[in-house]
């Protein structure tokens, strides 16, 4: 469907010094998918995205969606924004504020290639706005509605041509948290029903794990890992990925031995640590492991079995369905998130055990 | 250093209440404003009803000077002449603007941030020089242009004749059009690009995106920038009182002087002119004022600004670029040549293979030798900074008063600091003139005089410049300053004022440059003793010393480039972006 080959952008800054924003992204999204580029501010993902839509003219690379090349730099194709029928939804929602609701979403069936009558207008644009369920706010004056009506509008003035692709240029990062949650499900709900392919842009990472099919996570203008959510979170291929999508705890640690399956067994700052690792190791490789903080395991009696160390309760911070606990192990201390029926004091003297598994090794950088 | 006193600040006011330097220096700075503001409006009325005064006969009430002023069909012309004269020249200059605003703002134009720059030079050039400058182009006895047009094409007629309202409405509103550049960028700049670019992706074209997003959503902005123009313009005197009178095209301002002007003197006369005049500006500025009130209703939710997309022009980037190059040339460039060439010459004569041999220094010899030189070049600059100092050293406490107090009334204080920009100059100083004829403290005929209707006339400006930063300021830095025990003063100098530098220290550039060019008002109030710059230049004009004239206005231009050069890079110290 839509495939980004070897992509190249670099601009220069206020000050005249060149940004590399996209080196080498290359991905490619199925029919009917939602993809998502995540990253930090500044990690290129909004230039990529912009270069889909043609905002951007990339420095090199190609760009096509069903076989239709949009931007290629070996072939010298660039395809203006406004002949490329994609439906894109801005971060400022950019609703213009001198049209009402009905004007803002009828906009693209007006000035677009494609001539429709009054009657056809009337049609495509109720439609819409009945699926984002503004079809009774029509006449209002467009920023006279809220923060999530305008979005929803935007929305529907991105889906009224019935575009090929659908790009959303962190569509929720303007509304208040409440808002947000119910607005992720909203998008949800809409993308599955239509089944409409889409790149979507954010640095907000639980936003990203609700909605993808499919996650790019992007640092300093080139991709990451490529995955579906549960690859990303539960298996990151580096320490950026690991840590920029959850919380985690890093160790540092070095090989004593490598054992058979895939086991091996290291030395940290915590002691010794049996990990799970199907690379190939040998003695003294120095290594880095990530372990989320859900799967530190605490316990007031002595659990059975390997990585079990004691530790001292240093900090609690309830947070109402859970309580993160910070433990101090040796010289390090560990986030733990337990349910709060644990409740060992601030001071106390308490177990942890990490299960070898769920151990995420990476070799160091 | 300062007294400050570690108790609960409200107690502390009240035990050493002697005097409260607080209610001091606000009730100074607030009678200040009102005594500068009102008086002299007050005064131009009072005169437009009473009869010259002469040493024989006492002045006496009457309607006489509205009977003499609008009880002839010549009032009506000078009325339709004014009119068409300012809305020629604005939406000249409107024009000319807003598409070199589009240009910069969003087109891959090559060069364009050189331009940017080049485009605020003009602004050094006095209106009196660059009027100067192109009757020197293009009279059509002396213009360069068309002596050489009618010599290489055998015309007979000189093709170009400057003393026309046509000439008038080119050279004025070639002059303004970098105000209306500056303002339709800084409209362009203030919306966010992707409201343009979620049009470009439903699917318009670069005009559709021009016509139906970008000049709707600038429509206020549109509306107020040709509104200011029109304002400007029907203010100005220079280019009315050296193109149209000797045609005898007589638009408000330059009957004023004239009335003024004539023996005896129609003092009355000019007032009834003047109020007129000033009614035309006041709607014009009230208009203003309300527009940008309703502006808020195209204020939307903006995102993180992204880069604006340049619109690619292709092979046309080229013209637009040739565009910006000639609009340089004949604002810039061309006017500053002919004074240039002129000022090396003994008398004025077009430039040929005999005239280049004749090349002289003499002209520089009279400037460096005038009498008065020294003097005059002292008075502009003290002048000049003494009023920008004044000026936002008073608006700033005004502006605290307006912006973060709750005190009943201060909306009124407000409208009284930015009353004086209603006042056209020449009828700002026509007021001033008659207040101090009328009330004598001894300042008619002094440098104090000119002093005073400086500051007048630029307050309003000082207060723009402080109101904007005023803005900014958190009302809880002040407040957490009074809880470490400062009082108002100590908090004012040491909290309000430094926070406040970068409106300060750019508003007095500004109006430090303003003042220094400054003709309009000085015309009316200078004596033999107290002449300026730009005064010199008017009395060089009248007595036809037009090569004197470029010498001086030459060096005039080099030292108002150098002023501002200096301004910038102090500015930029202060963290201002533009000055």
């Amino acid at each position: 469907m839509l495939t980004v080959h070897g992509l190249y952008t670099e601009y220069p800054n206020e000050r005249g010094d060149i940004v590399k924003a996209a080196q080498d992204v290359t991905f490619t999204v199925e029919e009917g998918r939602l993809f998502t580029l995540l990253g930090p501010s500044g990690c290129g993902k909004t230039t990529t995205l912009r270069s889909i839509a043609g905002l951007e003219r990339p420095r090199a690379g190609e760009i096509s969606v069903n076989d239709r090349v949009v931007f290629s730099s070996s072939k010298g194709v660039f395809v203006s924004p406004n002949r490329r029928g994609f439906g894109m939804v801005f971060q400022s929602y950019a609703i213009w504020p001198h049209m009402t609701v009905f004007e803002n979403a009828a906009f693209p069936l007006q000035v677009g290639d494609k001539k429709y009558t009054r009657a056809q207008v009337r049609e495509h644009v109720m439609r819409v706005l009945t699926a984002v369920q503004l079809d009774e706010l029509a006449d209002r004056e467009a920023t006279k509605l809220s923060g999530g009506p305008q979005q929803q509008l935007a929305l529907a003035r991105a889906l009224v041509m019935e575009p090929a692709l659908l790009l959303l240029d962190e569509p929720l990062s303007n509304l208040d948290a409440k808002l947000r949650d119910r607005m992720r499900f909203e998008l949800k709900r809409l993308q599955r029903e239509l089944k409409i392919t889409t790149v979507y842009v954010t640095h907000d990472q639980s936003e990203a794990l609700a909605l993808s099919h499919e996650i790019a996570v992007m640092n300093q203008g080139r991709i990451q890992q490529i995955g579906r959510p549960r690859d990303i979170y539960e298996n990151p291929v580096n320490q950026f990925v690991a840590d920029f999508v959850g919380n985690t705890n890093f160790l540092d640690g070095t090989v004593i031995r490598a054992e058979v399956q895939d086991r091996c067994i290291l030395d940290t700052d915590i002691g010794r640590l049996a990990v799970k690792f199907a690379k190939p190791v040998k003695a003294n490789d120095r290594v880095a492991i990530s372990i989320r903080p859900e799967d530190v395991e605490l316990a007031e009696s002595r659990p059975a079995g390997e990585n079990v160390w004691q530790g001292t309760v240093e900090q609690k911070v309830f947070l109402g369905e859970a309580i993160d606990f910070r433990v101090t192990v040796g010289p390090r201390s560990l986030l733990s998130r337990q349910h709060p029926t644990l409740r060992t004091p601030v001071g106390g003297s308490i177990f942890v055990r990490v299960n070898p598994e769920k151990c995420v090794v990476f070799s160091a950088s | 250093m300062s007294t400050t006193i570690i108790t609960t600040p409200g107690i502390a006011t009240h035990k050493r209440a002697a005097v409260d330097w607080k209610w001091v220096v606000i009730g100074a700075c607030v009678a200040f404003t009102i005594y500068i503001a009102v008086i002299p409006l007050a005064f131009l009325f009072w005169q437009s009803f009473r009869t010259p005064q002469t040493a024989t006969v006492p002045a006496v009430w009457t309607l006489g000077n509205y009977a003499a002023a609008y009880g002839t069909s010549e009032t009506f012309r000078l009325f339709l002449t004014s009119v068409q004269f300012a809305f020629g020249a604005s939406f000249f200059s409107f024009a000319v603007g807003t598409t070199l605003a589009w240009m910069n703002e969003r087109t891959n134009t090559p060069f364009k941030s050189i331009f940017y720059a080049l485009s605020l030079i003009p602004l050094v050039i006095p209106s009196i020089l660059f009027t100067v400058a192109w009757i020197l182009l293009a009279s059509p006895q002396i213009g360069i242009i068309n002596q050489l047009l009618q010599n290489w094409f055998g015309l007979a007629a000189p093709p170009f004749d400057i003393y026309s309202m046509g000439g008038m409405i080119w050279v004025d509103g070639l002059h303004y059009s970098p105000m209306a550049f500056l303002l339709m960028s800084a409209a362009f700049r203030a919306m966010d690009p992707s409201l343009e670019e979620s049009a470009t992706m439903s699917g318009a074209s670069v005009w559709q995106v021009l016509w139906r997003v970008t000049l709707k959503l600038t429509w206020p902005a549109i509306f107020a920038t040709i509104l200011i123009l029109f304002v400007r313009s029907i203010e100005s005197f220079e280019v009315p009182a050296l193109l149209g009178l000797p045609v005898g095209i007589e638009v408000f301002t330059s009957s004023i002087y004239t009335a003024v002007h004539r023996y005896p003197s129609q003092v009355g006369l000019a007032s009834a002119y003047g109020v007129a005049l000033l009614a035309i500006t006041t709607v014009g500025v009230y208009a203003v004022a309300r527009l940008s009130g309703k502006g808020s209703k195209y204020a939307t939710m903006t995102g993180k600004g992204f880069r604006p997309r340049q619109i690619d022009l292709g092979a046309w980037r080229w013209a637009t670029a040739s565009g910006f190059i000639l609009y340089f040339v004949l604002i810039v460039v061309l006017p500053f040549l002919v004074l240039l060439w002129s000022s090396f010459q003994h008398f004025y004569t077009v430039p040929s293979r005999e005239a280049l041999r004749n090349l002289t220094l003499d002209p520089y010899r009279f400037v460096f030798t005038y009498p008065d030189l020294a003097s005059t070049m002292w008075n502009s600059l003290v002048l000049s900074f003494g009023s920008a100092t004044v000026v936002m050293l008073v608006t700033s406490v005004i502006c605290w008063l307006v912006v973060k107090t709750k005190i009943p009334g201060r909306w009124l204080l407000d409208n009284i600091a930015s009353l004086p920009l209603v006042f056209p100059g020449i009828v700002l100083g026509l007021a001033i003139m008659i207040f101090y004829l009328n009330v004598d403290i001894g300042i008619y005929g002094t440098i104090w005089i000119m002093f005073i209707a400086y500051i007048t006339r630029f307050m309003p400006y000082g207060m723009r410049y402080n109101t904007t930063s005023m803005l900014q300021i958190h009302t809880e830095l002040e407040e957490s300053a009074a809880m470490c025990g400062a009082s108002w003063t100590t908090t004012f100098r040491r909290i309000v004022l430094p926070l406040l530098k970068p409106g300060l220290v750019a508003g007095w550039i500004y109006v430090m440059i303003v003042s220094i060019r400054e003709l309009s008002t000085s015309i009316l109030l200078y004596s033999p003793d107290t002449r300026v710059v730009s005064i010199v230049i008017w009395e060089l004009w009248q007595n036809g010393q037009y090569v004197e004239l470029s010498a001086l206005g030459v060096l005039f231009i080099l030292l108002l480039f150098v002023l501002v050069l200096i301004a910038r890079w102090v500015g930029g110290k202060y963290g201002i972006r533009e000055a």
